[in-house]
C-alpha cells in the first residue's frame, strides 16, 4: 500500500460552553483523541450513536473547525493549523456531503445555479469550463437526462435526487477526499443503495477516498473497507470490514451487532440481551472506561478505574477494552 | 373468518388539497386476529399514517372522502357517533403512538399529570386512583414511578418513549396503533423498546398495528405484514412466508435492498420513484418500475386470493 491520503493522529475537539451568563466554564470533548487513516480510493466507514461526536470529526478532519490538539496530515502535508488562505487548497482537494441534505440546500437556486457557485468561489473564470463540469458532475452522480434537471430548483427534486445534487455539489471541484456525513439515512431503503452504489462509482472514476459517517452498521459492511466504532467521542474498535463483522470483541460493537435485526420471522419470539442506559454526556464522561456503566463485562476496580488504550489485539484490529489487557 | 377481532374493509380516504385529491389510502382490505401483530410497511408517504388516523377516526379537517369499514369485535366502527366513539373506543379500548410522538409531551407539564388526564376526562377516575394507575403502569414500562413528577425535558428519548407508551397502557386497551415507535432512537435505545413492546404482546395479549418503514425492524414484532404502496396494500401475508418469500414485484425489490448483517447478498434497488397520489395510473400503481410488466398490468389487478386470506395485488398471480 502506498503511504496514506489522510493520517489523523490523536485529533480533539473540545467546545467551550458556559452554564447561564456567569457560570463556571467547561468543555463538550466532543472527539477526545481519534486516529484514523485512509488511503487513496478507500472507503472507511465511521459508526457510533447519536451525539457520539462522528460529524465534529469530519468537519474537524475537513478543517471546518479549529483542532484543539492532534494531528491531521494531508497528502504528507501538515493542515491541522493552516490559516484560511492557505487552506484554500484543501478545500479544493476535500469535500462534504452534509447531513440533512433538506435543509442543506438553497431553496432559490436552480440545479445549475448551485452547482456554479463553488467553481465561481475556486476562481474558475472560464464560463465553458464551469458548464463542462456542471454536465460532468450531473453525469456522474446519474441526474440524467441533464436538460430536465439543470433548470430545476431543490422542492421539484424527490429526495433520492436532491441527495444526489448534494453529492455532485461535494464533487464538483474534483476533490480526492469526501466526507459524507449520514449520506443516506433520511432516504427510503430502496434508494439508499443506489446512492451508496453511486458514492462507490464515484469512488473508482475520480479515485476518491470516502469517510461515510452513520450510525447504521448493516449498510457499512456492503460500503467501505474498514469500520471505525465510536463511542462518547472516542474510537473504540477497528478493523477491516469482514474481520469486525465476523470478530467483534468490544462489548458496545457486540451489542451493536447483536440488536441490529435482519428481515426473519424468528425475532418476534426472541427477547435480546441489550445494554441499558443511555450514552454519557460529554461535559462529564465517565472515568475509566466510558462504556463502563453500561458494559456487561464490567469488572469492578478496573473499567471504572482507568481508561483502557487502544491495543492492536490481532493484525489490524485494534480495541479500546480492559478485556483485552 | 368473520369473527375477526379487526377486519378492515374497502377503506378508503382522501385529502382535498389546492391541486386536487390526494389519495392517501384507497381501498384497503386486511383482518387480524385477537393478541397478533399487523406490521404495516411501505416507504414515505405511500399513506401508512393515513391508514393509522382512518382507523383511530382521527381526520384532519380536510378529508374529502372516507368509506369502507373498520370492524372491531364485529362493530363497524366508523357508525358510531363521535361521542360514542370517544368514550368507548378512542384511548379506551384503541390507543394510538402517533408518528414523532416524542415531541407531543408537554414540556411543562409534569409527566404525571400528563398520564392522568384522559383517565379523568373520558374515565372519570378520581385523581388518586389515577395517580396509582399512572405509577404501576410506569414501573410495567420500565420508569421508575419517580418520573411522575419530572418534566419531560427531564428526560432521555428512550424515557419519553417508554411514558408514551405507558400513556398508550394506562386504559387496558385491546388494541395498540404505534406509528414509528423508534424511528428516532438510537440502535441499543431501540432495541430496548422492541424488548418492551414483545413483553407487551406477549404478557398482555394487546394485538397491535406496527408502522414502520424499517422492513427488517419489523420482523421484530410481526405476525402479519401488509406492504403498502401508493395508498394501497399491494401483498397482505403472514410474517413465516412473507419474510422468507416476499410475492409481490414491490415487496420482492424491497425486500432486495434491505443490507442484511449475517447472511452475503446482492443488494438492488428501484429505479424510480412512486406515483403521486394526485393522479395515480389507472392500471397497476406499480408498473412502470416493475421488471415484471406485462399487457394486463395497463388495468388495475384486483386483489388474488392465496391461501387463508392473504393476498397480493398483481396480475401475476391471476388463477387460470
Ligand atoms: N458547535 C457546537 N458547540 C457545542 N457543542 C457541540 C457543537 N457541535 C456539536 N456539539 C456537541 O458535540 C457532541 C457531538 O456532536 P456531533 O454532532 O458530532 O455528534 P454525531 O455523532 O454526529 O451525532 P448524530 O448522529 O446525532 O448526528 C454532542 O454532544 C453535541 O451536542
Ligand atoms: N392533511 C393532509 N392533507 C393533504 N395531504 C396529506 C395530508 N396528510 C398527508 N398527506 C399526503 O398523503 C400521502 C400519505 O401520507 P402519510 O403521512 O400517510 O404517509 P406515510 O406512509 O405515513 O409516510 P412517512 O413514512 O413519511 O410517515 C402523502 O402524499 C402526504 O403528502
Ligand atoms: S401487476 Fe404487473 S406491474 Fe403490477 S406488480 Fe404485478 S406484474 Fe408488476
Ligand atoms: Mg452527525
Ligand atoms: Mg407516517
Amino acid at each position: 500500500m502506498s503511504s496514506p491520503l489522510l493520517h489523523v493522529e490523536n485529533l480533539k475537539e473540545y467546545f467551550e460552553i458556559r452554564r447561564g451568563l456567569f457560570g463556571k466554564r467547561g468543555y463538550v470533548k466532543a472527539v477526545d483523541g481519534v486516529s484514523l487513516t485512509l488511503a487513496g480510493r478507500e472507503a472507511i466507514s465511521i459508526v457510533g450513536e447519536s451525539g457520539c461526536g462522528k460529524t465534529t470529526l469530519g468537519k474537524t478532519i475537513l478543517r471546518l473547525y479549529e483542532p484543539t490538539d492532534g494531528k491531521i496530515i494531508f497528502r504528507g502535508k501538515d493542515i491541522t493549523h493552516l490559516g484560511w488562505k492557505e487552506l484554500k487548497w484543501y478545500r479544493r482537494e476535500t469535500g462534504l456531503v452534509q447531513q440533512d441534505p433538506f435543509g442543506a440546500l438553497p431553496p432559490f437556486m436552480t440545479v445549475k445555479r448551485i452547482l456554479e457557485e463553488p467553481l465561481i468561489i475556486h476562481g474558475i473564470k472560464d464560463r465553458k469550463e464551469r458548464e463542462e463540469r456542471i454536465y460532468k458532475a450531473l453525469e456522474g452522480v446519474k441526474l440524467t437526462p441533464i436538460e430536465d434537471f439543470i433548470n430545476k430548483y431543490p422542492h421539484m427534486l424527490s429526495g433520492g435526487q436532491q441527495q444526489r445534487l448534494v453529492i455532485a455539489r461535494s464533487i464538483i471541484l474534483e476533490p480526492k477526499m469526501i466526507v459524507a456525513d449520514e449520506p443516506v439515512s433520511m432516504l427510503d431503503a430502496s434508494v439508499r443503495i443506489e446512492i451508496l452504489k453511486l458514492l462507490q462509482d464515484l469512488q473508482t472514476r475520480y479515485d476518491l477516498s470516502v469517510m461515510y459517517i452513520t450510525h447504521d452498521l448493516s449498510t457499512t459492511r456492503y460500503f467501505s473497507e474498514r469500520i471505525y466504532i465510536m463511542y462518547a467521542a472516542h474510537i473504540v474498535e477497528s478493523a477491516e470490514t469482514k474481520e469486525l463483522l465476523v470478530n467483534p470483541l468490544h462489548p458496545y460493537t457486540r451489542a451493536l451487532l447483536n440488536v441490529i435485526p435482519d428481515p426473519d420471522p424468528s425475532n418476534r419470539f426472541l427477547i435480546k440481551e441489550v445494554p441499558t442506559g443511555e450514552p454519557p454526556n460529554l461535559i462529564n464522561p465517565p472515568t475509566g472506561c466510558r462504556f463502563n456503566p453500561r458494559c456487561p463485562n464490567f469488572m469492578k476496580g478496573i473499567c471504572d478505574a482507568k481508561e483502557p488504550s487502544l491495543i492492536e489485539a490481532s493484525k489490524g484490529h485494534y480495541v479500546k477494552c480492559w478485556l483485552y489487557g | 373468518m368473520s369473527e375477526r377481532h379487526l377486519n378492515i374493509k374497502s377503506l378508503v380516504m382522501y385529502y382535498r388539497t389546492l391541486r386536487g385529491e390526494v389519495k392517501a389510502v384507497d381501498d384497503v382490505s386486511f383482518s387480524l386476529p385477537k393478541g397478533e401483530t399487523i406490521a404495516v410497511i411501505g416507504e414515505s408517504g405511500c399513506g401508512k399514517s393515513s391508514l393509522a388516523k382512518s382507523i383511530i377516526r382521527l381526520l384532519p379537517r380536510n378529508v374529502s372522502v372516507y368509506k369502507g369499514a373498520v370492524l372491531f369485535n364485529g362493530l363497524n366502527l366508523m357508525d358510531l357517533d363521535e361521542e360514542t366513539f370517544t368514550k368507548e373506543i378512542r384511548w379506551t379500548k384503541i390507543t394510538y403512538v402517533p408518528q414523532a410522538a416524542l415531541n407531543s409531551l408537554n414540556p411543562i407539564i409534569k409527566i404525571g399529570d400528563q398520564m392522568i388526564e384522559p383517565l379523568l376526562l373520558h374515565q372519570k377516575m378520581s385523581k388518586g386512583e389515577a395517580l396509582e394507575r399512572a405509577a404501576k403502569t410506569l414501573k410495567a414500562v420500565g420508569v421508575n414511578e419517580a418520573f411522575l413528577h419530572h418534566y419531560p425535558f427531564e428526560l432521555s428519548g428512550g424515557m419519553k418513549q417508554r411514558v408514551i407508551i405507558a400513556m398508550s397502557l394506562l386504559t387496558n386497551p385491546e388494541l395498540m396503533i404505534l406509528d414509528e415507535p423508534t424511528s428516532s432512537l438510537d440502535v441499543l435505545t431501540q432495541a430496548n423498546i422492541m424488548n418492551l413492546l414483545k413483553n407487551i404482546k406477549r404478557e398482555l395479549k394487546i394485538s397491535m398495528i406496527f408502522i414502520t418503514h424499517d422492513v427488517s425492524l419489523s420482523s421484530e414484532l410481526a405476525d402479519k405484514v401488509a406492504v403498502m404502496y401508493a395508498g394501497q396494500v399491494v401483498e397482505f401475508s403472514d410474517a413465516e412466508t412473507f419474510y422468507k418469500n416476499p410475492l409481490h414485484p414491490y415487496s420482492q425489490k424491497l425486500m432486495e435492498s434491505v443490507p442484511t448483517l449475517r447472511t452475503d447478498k446482492k443488494l438492488g434497488f428501484i429505479s424510480g420513484s412512486p406515483p403521486s397520489l394526485l393522479d395515480p395510473p389507472k392500471g397497476c400503481r406499480f408498473a412502470d418500475r416493475c421488471p415484471f410488466i406485462f399487457e394486463k398490468c395497463i388495468k388495475d389487478p384486483p386483489i388474488m386470493h392465496l391461501n387463508e386470506g392473504f393476498y397480493a395485488k398483481c396480475w401475476l398471480y391471476e388463477k387460470e
